[in-house]
Formats: structure tokens, C-alpha cells, sequence
């Protein structure tokens, strides 16, 4: 049946989307939980397939903004991109929690030109520029939202707040004090309200040196929370999706994406 | 410094006890390790109630007077007490830190003169010991007590790792 879906994607054109779609695009910070007057963090960027692995593309981070406890924006240094990641260094002064998020939303668009398969992306105002005898034509709008958090110090709330686009992830329990043994609470948001009966996914670190994924699989309730119950520390990837119709325009489909990395210590 | 009554912990720490003053004596044991890069670790001493809030710092070991406060990096590494208390201090802390310790046994004292003990509500409590090193592990011990103490308590727990014999004795 899988393989029915696939056949039936790659007629339309849109295999290639649904292969993009298979990469995880990623953040990994050196530390999430730092002491001292002053501490540097450093960042890898990638996308895909195995988490955390460099294997198949360096992270885009021309919309990487960094911002620091007092909502202040902190400047990414010594950027690099490489054959498989992206690197980059931050220099945490302030005491409390900075996020370092990267916003993506727009338009993506497929189509067919002379029989030949054409990638689009644009805003709304240059969908008029798509040629008139592009076929087979399907656009796409895309919301979505990468972020990592770390603390120097204490942890601190304030910068927590959906703005109220896309999905979004207002942590109830900090995301830099996350311990085995522990449960924590992760509230979801869609354009800014609860997002219920969303599916959210988590995976830890170290895939290569087991034999299944492990994934938890979890549903936000009706508040659009998640508890998570963490068995075992380490670095996670979470993730969560969702496909609404258009909102910008007619006959388009809405791709919402949130997902974030958190490391859970040991108590 | 941003708490109140931390101060106190200096008198607490230089005071002798007086006739009639309840007193906690402590020893920790640093071991000896057969490795190749060896520093003195950082340890942190404390009081929780029996659910694990935190009371009281009574003792910080660390590279306190390093350049630049480059020591201070490693205190998260005392994962609990980073967590319980280190995080929302300021540094340097008066009072409670001082240097790391070479391996022997080192011996506190602590009278119940201070306002800070004396205010201690009576009831269960353990006194934390949390070892970190750097290359090397992180051990941490609870030795439970009462406090005031009706009769002498004597609490002995062995460390495996980054910690030796933890001897704690609690005198009315």
C-alpha cells in the first residue's frame, strides 16, 4: 500500500517532497545547562536521516535568530557551513534561558514545465509570476518552527510565549531542567490556541547503537499538552506536524512543523 | 550575594560550638585514585528535607580563585546541588565556598549557634554530600538525621567512586 502511495506521489511529481519530507532537520547544541560569568555555546546544524548524525545535508540558518533571556537578541559567531552541517558560536553573558530558533513560513509550490518537474518558493504576492502553462500546479503554505533552548544559571520563563503563528511549544516545565525519572509538561499551540490531539513524537540520541528507534509516540490532550515520562537521559528530538487547508490561499494545503532538542540529565 | 542569611554560614562555619549548643561533625573522605589526570574534585555539602527540598548550603569546594572565574564553569557538573541551589546563587558566594581538597579525610564542624541552624524546623533531614571530578565521575550520599537531635546519631556511608567514607555524627 506504502509502496502504491509512493508510485502514485512520484506520478504527481511530488516524490521529491515526500523524500525532503523523510530528513529531520536538526539543532545540537555542546550543552544545554551552563555556569559561569560568561559561557560560550556552540551549535551543529543538519538535516537527515538518523538523529543526531551528520549524513546528508548541512542546516540553513539564514533564519536563525538567538534570543536572550530578556528577549534580547544575541548574535550568531563564527558561522560555518560545511559538506554535511552548519556551525555556529554563542556567547551567553546574561544569566536565564536564551532560544535559538530558526522561523521558516512561506510558500512552496511544484509544477511542470515542458514535462519537466520545477520546485517553487515565493510569497503569496509572486504566485501570479508562476508561468501560465506550469501543470499540474500544487502550492503548498509552510509554517515552521525549529528552536533549542539553553540556560546559564537559573532557567527563566519570560521569552516563552507563542506568537501565534503555526505550531508553537510553550513549555509548562522548563525545558533546561528535564531529568530522568521526571515527567514534564509541553503545551502545544496552533495559530495561538491549543492544539489538541496533536501527534508528537520523540527520539533519543545514540540511534546507531541500537537495533529499533524507540520512538514515543504521544497525543496532546485536550489542553494541548503532552507529559512525557523520560525512562533515560540524553539528547531528544521532538517533533510534531500538522496539514490544515489553505489559509492564505484557495485550494492550497498548510504545512505546520514544530520540533526542538532537549537534553535530559541524569538525577 | 542574593540570599538572605548565607552570611551567617561564616560564623557558623569559624564558630565553636559553645556548652549546651547542638553541633553536626562531618567527615569526608577524598580518595586516593590510580588515574592518569587527576584534580581535586568539586563537592558541594548540604541539607534537604526528606522530599529533597533544599535547606542549607554548609560547604562548596571549588577552583574559586581561578582567572577569570573560569572555575565557576564546572559547578553545573555537581548536577543535584546545580540544580537544587547553585543555579540561583551569584558568584562568588560568601560564606560556604572555599578551595578544592586534596585526597585525606577533612573534618567540619558545624554549631547550631548559627540563626541558620537554630532556625532549622525540627524534624527528619539528610546532609548531601555531591562529588564531581573533573575527567572523572560524580558520586553523591545522603546521610539521613534528626535535627535538633534528642541523642547522639552517628551515620557512616561508604563512597565507590569519587567519595570515601562519609562519617557523620550529630550531637544534642
Amino acid at each position: 500500500m506504502k509502496k502504491l502511495i509512493a508510485a502514485a506521489l512520484l506520478a504527481a511529481g511530488i516524490g521529491a517532497v515526500s523524500q525532503a519530507h523523510a530528513h529531520r532537520a536538526w539543532m545540537l547544541p555542546s550543552a544545554t545547562v551552563l555556569a559561569g560569568d560568561t559561557a560560550w555555546v556552540t551549535m551543529d546544524g543538519a538535516v537527515s536521516n538518523s538523529l543526531f548524525y551528520f549524513e546528508h545535508h548541512p542546516l540553513n540558518l539564514d533564519q536563525l535568530e538567538i534570543i536572550g533571556p530578556r528577549g534580547e537578541p544575541v548574535e550568531a559567531l563564527n558561522r560555518a557551513t560545511g559538506k554535511y552541517r552548519s556551525v555556529f558560536d554563542a556567547e551567553l553573558t546574561n544569566d536565564g534561558t536564551y532560544t535559538f530558533e530558526i522561523r521558516r513560513s512561506g510558500l512552496a509550490g511544484m509544477y511542470k514545465l515542458n514535462d519537466k518537474p520545477v520546485r517553487w518558493r515565493g510569497s503569496v504576492d509572486e504566485v501570479k509570476d508562476i508561468p501560465e502553462d506550469a501543470e499540474g500546479l500544487r502550492l503548498f503554505e509552510m509554517d515552521n518552527l525549529m528552536q533549542v533552548f539553553v540556560t546559564k544559571g537559573a532557567p527563566t520563563y519570560e521569552t516563552f510565549e507563542a506568537q501565534g503563528v503555526g505550531l508553537e511549544m510553550v513549555p509548562v516545565t522548563h525545558p533546561n531542567d528535564l531529568f530522568a525519572g521526571e515527567t514534564s509538561e509541553f503545551r502545544f499551540f496552533v495559530d495561538g490556541k491549543p492544539a489538541a490531539d496533536l501527534d508528537v513524537v520523540l527520539i533519543r540520541d545514540g540511534i546507531r547503537y541500537r537495533d529499533q528507534v524507540d520512538e514515543m509516540q504521544l497525543k496532546t490532550d485536550a489542553q494541548g499538552s503532552i507529559f512525557v515520562e523520560w525512562e533515560q537521559p540524553g539528547m531528544y528530538w521532538l517533533e510534531t506536524e500538522l496539514e490544515q487547508p489553505g489559509k492564505r490561499l484557495d485550494n492550497a494545503k498548510r504545512r505546520m512543523s514544530y520540533s526542538a532538542t532537549l537534553e535530559v540529565l541524569p538525577l | 550575594m542574593r540570599l538572605t542569611g548565607k552570611t551567617t554560614l561564616l560564623a557558623l562555619l569559624l564558630g565553636s560550638a559553645c556548652a549546651g549548643a547542638a553541633e553536626l561533625e562531618l567527615e569526608v573522605e577524598i580518595p586516593a585514585l590510580n588515574v592518569a589526570e587527576y584534580h581535586h574534585p568539586y563537592v558541594a555539602i548540604w541539607v534537604e528535607d526528606t522530599k529533597g527540598q533544599h535547606q542549607q548550603n554548609l560547604s562548596l569546594w571549588y577552583d574559586h580563585d581561578m582567572r577569570d572565574d573560569e572555575g565557576q564553569k564546572w559547578l553545573k557538573d555537581l548536577r543535584l546541588w546545580w540544580r537544587r541551589s547553585g543555579r540561583q546563587l551569584e558568584f562568588p558566594v560568601d560564606g560556604f565556598s572555599a578551595a578544592t581538597r586534596p585526597v585525606g579525610t577533612h573534618k567540619l564542624e558545624f554549631s547550631s549557634n548559627s540563626p541558620v541552624i537554630k532556625d532549622l524546623p525540627g524534624g527528619d533531614y539528610r546532609l548531601v554530600v555531591e562529588a564531581a571530578r573533573e575527567v572523572g565521575g560524580r558520586e553523591l550520599l545522603r546521610l539521613p538525621f534528626q535535627w535538633p537531635p534528642q541523642e547522639r546519631q552517628e551515620i557512616v556511608k561508604q563512597g565507590s567512586n569519587e567519595l570515601g567514607r562519609i562519617q557523620l555524627v550529630v550531637k544534642p
